[in-house]
């Protein structure tokens, strides 16, 4: 198990297990982190699950994908280290990786 | 007034569920008329999803989102049903013989016996950037879409997005706008590359600024627009913007659905599980807009709801009809309105 931990808007802290293999948004999900929509249940076809990576991370995490970076054009307030939480898979190198959930989702 | 339309049964979207609810409804000999926002059917499989493979669609391993709603569309064909696309549904009244009066937003009135809720997630609407105070110029000097090109004639335009709607419409203003100007987060656009490289040899020839950053503030008075703030890798630039076209893609909301005084359950639905009716008789919903005890968002739950309802509908539409159940494998009814059998 992978540790994640979402920070929600208003500061709260949701500390997650995460199996690797499953995106990061599918855990938000999971457990109900406010904040996250993912309108498209995972298609990269939304941006309603917009997350900032924590800066110490985002060298880990990666760049996003051309077709990733289109989506991002429809995010709400997006930064250097914005992703779609969809869009990133759990795995062993992320173990203890922080996001912060955006004020809104577009 | 407007155009006025007559129906068995009114389909609020046009999306897979809305779509089987014409077959199902239509071996009941009922004719179905849809109404869907968007200008093509297939709701969020066509507009989110196209090209996304679904693996649980009973008897398809594997279907692209558009392959389902283009095999739906074959599968309806037979009953031909009638599409008003473009449109949303801005209200719902009952008439004192019991049916129902629709009215779009561009004022044409429908009239059936029977009302299908199967609008998804909602109706796709503009996705309003995140501009502080924008709202008080919308529709008077920010719009969404282009009606009349008239609308922008002589004027400081500013268009901000980087897709295929963005650039036409800069491209396409551009001979007749005093000023364009292409509001961009990066260099690089989600466009055909032929507009992008246009877009790029006129900013060469300065017949149009293109900005890489954001809309951060905008300037006016009484809902016009005079100047909006970019700001940029350089720090803000100020820019004449007297009107602005802002395309950030789609987003989905319930819409006047929420007035059509239905009882509503945290932006859903309720029905029952036999019929799929609404707290008022003779509105049904189904599919991912209708909630129950152990309901699941699945395009095969929504099949099912079709074709419980369509037994309802028939009832209401033809009271004291008896209603033979028939299977299409061996009833030649049913193979003759499928235009199967002669």
């Amino acid at each position: 198990m992978t540790k994640l931990t979402f920070i929600a808007f208003d500061g709260t802290h949701f500390d997650v297990d995460a199996e690797n293999g499953s995106t990061v948004m599918e855990n938000a999900i999971r457990n109900a982190v406010p904040g996250i929509e993912a309108e498209c249940g995972g298609a990269c076809a939304c941006a309603t699950c917009h997350v900032y990576v924590d800066e110490a991370w985002t060298g880990t995490v990666g760049e996003p994908e051309a077709m990733e970076e289109d989506m991002l054009d429809f995010a709400y307030e997006v930064k250097p280290n914005s992703r779609l939480s969809c869009q990133i898979k759990v795995r062993d190198e992320l173990d203890g990786l922080v996001v912060n959930v955006p004020e809104r989702q577009g | 007034m407007a155009s006025l339309t007559k129906t068995d049964v009114i389909i609020v979207g046009a999306g897979p569920v809305g779509l089987f609810a014409v077959f199902e409804l239509g071996l009941l000999d009922l004719k179905c008329h849809l109404i869907d926002i968007l200008d093509r059917p297939g709701g969020q499989c066509a507009e989110l999803y196209p090209e996304k493979p679904i693996y649980d669609i009973p008897g398809w391993p594997k279907i692209s989102a558009q392959g389902l709603v283009d095999k739906l569309m074959e599968q309806a064909a037979p009953f031909k049903p009638d599409f008003t696309f473009n449109r949303m549904v801005s209200s719902l009244e009952r008439l004192e013989d019991g049916s129902f009066r629709l009215t779009t937003d561009e004022g044409e009135a429908l009239e059936a016996k029977v009302v299908v809720i199967a609008a998804g997630g909602g109706s796709f609407q503009p996705k309003r950037p995140p501009i502080p105070g924008i709202e008080a110029y919308e529709d008077q000097s920010v719009f969404y879409s282009v009606r009349r090109m008239e609308e922008f004639r002589g004027h400081d335009l500013v268009i901000v997005g980087g897709g295929d709607s963005a650039l036409d419409w800069t491209l396409n203003l551009q001979p007749i706008a005093n000023r364009v100007t292409l509001v961009h987060r990066r260099p690089e656009f989600r466009a055909s590359p032929d507009s992008v490289n246009k877009m790029y040899a006129m900013q060469e020839m300065k017949h149009l600024d293109f900005q890489v950053g954001q809309v951060t503030a905008l300037s006016g008075a009484d809902g016009q627009l005079a100047t909006a703030t970019i700001k940029g890798a350089d720090g803000d630039i100020e820019v004449p913007c007297t009107r602005m076209l802002p395309f950030f893609g789609l987003t989905m909301k319930l819409g006047p659905i929420a007035e059509w005084g239905l009882n509503l359950h945290e932006n859903l639905i309720p029905v029952d599980t036999e019929k799929f009716e609404t707290s008022v008789a003779g509105i049904f919903a189904i599919g991912d807009i209708n909630t129950y005890p152990g309901k699941l968002k699945l395009i095969l739950s929504g099949f099912h709801e079709a074709a419980l309802m369509a037994q309802a509908a028939k009832r209401i539409v033809a009271p004291g009809e008896r209603i033979v159940f028939q299977y299409t494998t061996s009833s030649t009814n049913l193979q003759r309105k499928l235009g199967v059998v002669e």
